[in-house]
């Protein structure tokens, strides 16, 4: 294990990955250095939540090796495996809450299933960490109560509970409104900044991620096309990235989805 | 795949399941409060159901007994006819159907709309275990609660809300000869042979219900089929575990 600042908290190495008879990842190679915000980019359906599954040991490549500071995730065994998620945080798209469990309650899970804290130490831990997202006045209602932006505060909230090193965000800012989407923005930072964490947030809002990411990677059909500083994704000279940042609606990226002449479809040769 | 493979593959992914499931039941035993919670929800919230059918499977039967043993005179042996009829078949058998209606259908929702919602995958990622946070104290609850609902269905059936109130309230057969016929005839076999379907039914119930929702498609017509299949395919390997059962025992 390395503990290396210099090095790569993740490192993805010919990652080859199919769902079915689709090819999602095609021999993609990644870093994700430590205390940086990493945003991982591109179309929908492009695998980018698969990715974040791939690296939480979710879900088993294809081929190639994901390593997660230095171990080997998918030659872990399952106690070694939890081990290895002790030390990740993961927000899923919808918060993932525990519906029958109250905010406060949430957030205690993690220090409860894994912690032999006092109840009295585990209630200041909570309240610490939702005071962290500005949800300590919330913390008894249900998640059934809470807006999308609060749920996925609270699921912030919960990911951080343990302290770990490395927070996964999957489409963080989906179906946000413009305040929210800022809430959530500064926190991700200022939370990543703050604890010393390691972020990747895969999303496809352009603007709100390069404005909080240290690097970026473009993925699209199965591979990386594009990597860097924010500053260079937004220079660089593949057309699809430029199509994706842009947000054109055709280009090497098509409208269609393949289809046969439409002529042919329309004037009546049977399907 | 054709069906049977289908089917076989099916059976064999259930049987792994079974497995874990059974390695992870330890752990729950090692926190009694939240098996404490699933026999509340699973056991204590089906109780309802099962004191009004049990007394109103005990009230057609005695109707229904009274007739015929009436032809033969033997109307004073009501309470045994239906006492055996509700210890040895009634009583394990319709509370499993009502069980896999109510409870399992349950379960299985439950299971498959925490699925839906990345609940399960989340408790995956804090390095907690759904198998026995959540799968293993649903099914040991089932198991442990199907006996427990087998007997208060029996005892409704029998007693004076359901056969007895028929018999003797309504139809004047005389009381003492209601219960001296079952004390008579009502052996402990029976008793044991009766403990033994409702655990095996509590138990096909259980697996079957926590199996549909835990592999259920995470979307509203993936929850409602496993739903759907929980009922179906818990009636009938009821019914037909009961055959085979009964054959063994008979």
């Amino acid at each position: 294990m390395s503990n290396d600042a210099t090095t790569a908290l993740v490192r993805v190495r010919g990652l080859r990955f199919s769902h079915g008879p689709k090819l999602i990842y095609d021999g993609v190679d990644l870093d994700i250095p430590r205390g940086k915000v990493t945003a991982i980019m591109g179309p929908s359906g492009t695998g980018k939540t698969t990715l974040l599954r791939l690296i939480g040991g979710q879900w088993r490549p294809g081929a190639g090796r994901i390593e997660f500071d230095g171990n080997d995730v998918h030659a872990a065994s399952r106690k070694q495996l939890f081990e290895l998620r002790k030390r990740m945080g993961m927000l899923f798209q919808n918060g993932a809450l525990l519906t029958d469990l109250t905010v406060f309650d949430n957030v205690a899970f993690p220090l409860r299933e894994h912690s032999a804290l006092p109840e009295a130490l585990i209630r200041d831990l909570v309240l610490l960490k939702l005071n962290a997202v500005g949800l300590r006045g919330a913390r008894d209602l249900y998640p059934e109560q809470l807006s999308g932006g609060m749920a996925r505060r609270v699921a912030l909230a919960r990911a951080i509970s343990l302290d770990p090193q490395l927070v996964m965000y999957d489409e963080p800012f989906t179906g946000q409104d413009p305040i929210s989407m800022g809430v959530l923005m500064r926190l991700i930072r200022s939370l990543n900044d703050a604890l010393g964490l390691t972020s990747i947030v895969v999303s496809h809002d352009v603007q709100e991620v390069l404005s909080i990411a240290d690097q970026v990677y473009v993925i699209s059909g199965g591979k990386v096309l594009g990597a860097g500083c924010p500053d260079e994704v937004r220079q660089a000279e593949s057309p699809r990235v430029q199509q994706f940042l842009r947000g054109e609606p055709d280009g090497p990226v098509a409208f269609h989805y393949p289809a046969p002449p439409y002529a042919e479809d329309l004037l009546g040769v049977a399907a | 795949m054709n069906p049977i493979g289908n089917f076989l593959q099916g059976l064999g992914r259930a049987q792994f399941f079974l497995f874990s499931l059974l390695l992870a039941i330890p752990g729950v035993l090692a926190r009694p409060r939240l098996l404490a919670q699933q026999l509340y929800s699973v056991g204590v919230l089906s109780l309802v159901i099962i004191v009004l059918s049990g007394s109103f499977v005990g009230m057609v039967l005695a109707l229904q007994f009274y007739r015929t043993l009436q032809i033969f005179g033997a109307s004073e042996s009501l309470g045994v006819a239906v006492a055996l009829a509700v210890v040895r078949e009634f009583g394990p058998v319709v509370t499993a159907l009502l069980f896999a209606g109510r409870a399992g259908s349950a379960l299985a929702a439950e299971i498959g709309l925490m699925k839906a919602t990345d609940q399960l995958s989340g408790m995956e990622m804090m390095a907690v275990d759904p198998m026995q946070r959540v799968v293993a104290p649903r099914f040991l609850a089932g198991l442990i609660s199907m006996p427990l609902l087998s007997f208060i269905f029996t005892m409704m059936a029998i007693g004076v809300a359901g056969g007895h109130a028929i018999g003797v309230s309504l139809l004047g057969v005389d009381a003492g000869s209601y219960w001296a016929g079952i004390r008579e005839v009502l052996h402990g076999d029976d008793i044991r042979d009766a403990l033994i379907k409702s655990l095996v039914f509590g138990a096909a119930c259980s697996w079957i219900a926590v199996y549909q929702g835990y592999h259920a498609a995470p979307t509203s017509a993936g929850v409602a089929r496993a739903t759907t299949n929980t009922v179906v395919i818990s009636s009938l390997a009821v019914l037909a575990l009961d055959f085979v059962l009964t054959a063994l025992m008979f």
